[in-house]
């Protein structure tokens, strides 16, 4: 069982919890001319990283807040977790 | 190669079965060989298989960096089936059905191939609309597939809770007769003894730690065991990709996910069936030591870690019992997990890549095995004949650039989703 802080609420257990994927993707500016390999880029190419992983988390169970973590992904080791608009 | 039979098995009884050929030797890697499969696991070993039978390509190694079967191919729950609707994926994955059929044979090797019908449930009249027509797309090619009512699947498991008032009511179901399971490690060990037999060095405790590309051109790989020369590479490292495409600069469409799965104590034969349950993430079958054998969804969230975390295998397990409530008082045995490489539609990538001489063998998700035949058979045209056979074409890796997506459930690239 992961034990996840939500920057709102504090140590809830995983089962509160869902998936978001990714942090690091950042989709490309609205309404600027984008590239089809950059959008592709974006959809589907990502770092898959064996170790440190930025990614958000919901917590749907909770306050419904999106947040981010850095987590592990060999050790789930979670290193810190932070509101959206702050730096991991 | 001794050839196994019931003479051989007679023969040998006199000796205490003392003195049977090895299975596959232990060789030291040599200086250079002309084809190197990165990944003992069924899909690198069945395609060096492939390429010295059918494409006479035998100086071929194949080095694991643990034991040969110790990944995913001996970690699955070894469904078979190729009911798929698009048409990509119907052709592949019958392809490896058909080979599947005749594999013990041309192995001789009993993979213990068991046609024992795969079974999808259906909870409600629009989901079995939906599997009428993908039976329907099936049998347009020429795969089996029957629709059953509600009292049909009811003769097949009398035991599963067919009360009016539970969530999921069992309204009937999509079978594929021809489905079914198979001896995981046993395809891993016949594909390594008949490869071994034709001259494939099978090298184990060995990793692949780095390339060697010279001009846009492989000439060989570093391993824990001294850098060996090779004129083509081939990768099955099933969910290590992108750790070792990362060294080829690749940037892929994949994710590593952790997929669980469990299974009971033994006890006597009590379901015939692979039976999916899939409103409750759930999908079950007995093996014949007589252990139900259960699996259901990913963790969730991106993982290396080779095993999972408890509230997955209680999210799984509690749906397996709202379909058999009689499974309540089974004891468990053992759980684990393997890391899939999660391609972002759910579908494989067999291919060549931007370096001459290395080619790409990835993206299986948690449907590999049953692709264990076919994949080493395309795997293996590939790379003899530096371009795609035609049942992989639709499987490169442009798809994710050009838009020929195959995303045969319609969930985006969300992998832990699916
Ligand atoms: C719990 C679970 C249930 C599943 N159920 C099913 C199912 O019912 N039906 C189905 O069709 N599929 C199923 N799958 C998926 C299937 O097991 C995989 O898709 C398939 O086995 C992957 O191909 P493989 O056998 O070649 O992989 P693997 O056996 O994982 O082989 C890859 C090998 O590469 C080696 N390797 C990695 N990095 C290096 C390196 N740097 N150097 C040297 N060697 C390296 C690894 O050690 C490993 O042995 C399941 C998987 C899991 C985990
Ligand atoms: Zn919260």
């Amino acid at each position: 069982m992961l034990e996840i802080k939500c920057p709102h609420c504090g140590k809830r257990s995983q089962n509160e919890f869902a998936y978001g994927g990714d942090a690091t993707i950042k989709r490309p500016k609205l309404g600027e001319e984008v590239s089809t390999k950059d959008w592709d880029d974006f959809v589907y190419f990502r770092d898959n990283p064996r170790g440190k992983h930025q990614e958000f988390w919901h917590h749907v169970s909770g306050c419904r807040q999106w947040f981010k973590a850095l987590r592990d992904t060999a050790t789930h080791e979670i290193f810190n977790t932070a509101k959206l608009e702050e730096d991991l | 190669m001794q050839k196994y039979s019931v003479f051989s098995l007679i023969k040998n009884a006199f000796s205490d079965h003392q003195n049977w050929d090895l299975a596959w030797k232990d060789p030291q890697p040599k200086k250079e060989y002309d084809v190197i499969i990165i990944g003992g696991g069924g899909h690198g070993l069945a395609t060096a298989y492939y390429l010295a039978k059918e494409h006479n390509i035998t100086n071929v190694a194949v080095i694991e960096k643990g034991w040969i079967g110790g990944g995913n191919v001996g970690r699955n729950t070894t469904i078979l089936r190729s009911n798929y609707m698009f048409d990509a994926n119907a052709h592949f994955y019958e392809l490896g059905m058909k080979l599947w059929e005749n594999l013990s044979q041309e192995l001789n090797y009993n993979v213990m191939y068991s046609p024992r019908g795969i079974i999808n449930l259906a909870h409600t009249d629009g989901q079995l609309n939906a599997y009428a027509r993908r039976g329907n797309s099936m049998r347009l090619n020429g795969i089996d597939a029957i629709l059953l009512n509600r009292e049909e699947v009811r003769k097949m498991i009398p035991f599963a809770d067919f009360s009016e008032t539970c969530r999921f009511p069992i309204v009937g179901g999509l079978m594929q007769p021809r489905g079914g399971t198979a001896r995981h490690d046993a395809v891993a060990w016949g594909y390594a003894r008949q490869a071994d037999a034709m001259g494939v060095d099978i090298i184990q405790n060995c990793e692949v730690t780095g390339f060697d590309v010279e001009n846009g051109k492989i000439s060989g790989v570093r391993t824990s065991r001294g850098d060996i020369k090779a004129k083509k590479v081939g990768l099955c490292v099933a969910g290590s990709t992108t750790l070792l495409a990362d060294k080829l600069n690749m940037r892929l469409p994949i994710e590593a996910h952790v997929l669980q799965a469990c299974v009971s104590e033994p006890v006597k034969p009590l379901l015939h069936n692979v039976v999916t349950f899939g409103a409750g993430h759930f999908y079950c079958s007995q093996s014949d030591k007589g252990e139900m054998v259960m699996g259901g969804d990913l963790d969730g969230y991106n993982s290396y870690a080779q095993r999972g975390n408890l509230p997955m295998i209680q999210h799984v397990l509690s749906g397996g019992l709202a379909v058999f409530p009689n499974f309540s008082r089974l004891k468990m045995l053992r759980s684990w997990g393997g890391i899939m490489d999660m391609s972002m539609d759910g579908t494989p990538i067999i291919d060549k890549t931007h370096i001459d001489g290395v080619y790409l063998n990835c993206g299986w998700c948690y449907g590999g095995f049953k692709a264990t035949p076919c994949s080493g058979f395309v795997f293996a045209h590939t790379i003899a004949k530096n371009e795609p056979h035609e049942l992989n074409e639709p499987f490169n890796l442009e798809r994710f650039h050009t838009g020929n997506i195959l995303d045969e459930k319609g969930v985006g690239p969300k992998p832990w989703i699916g």
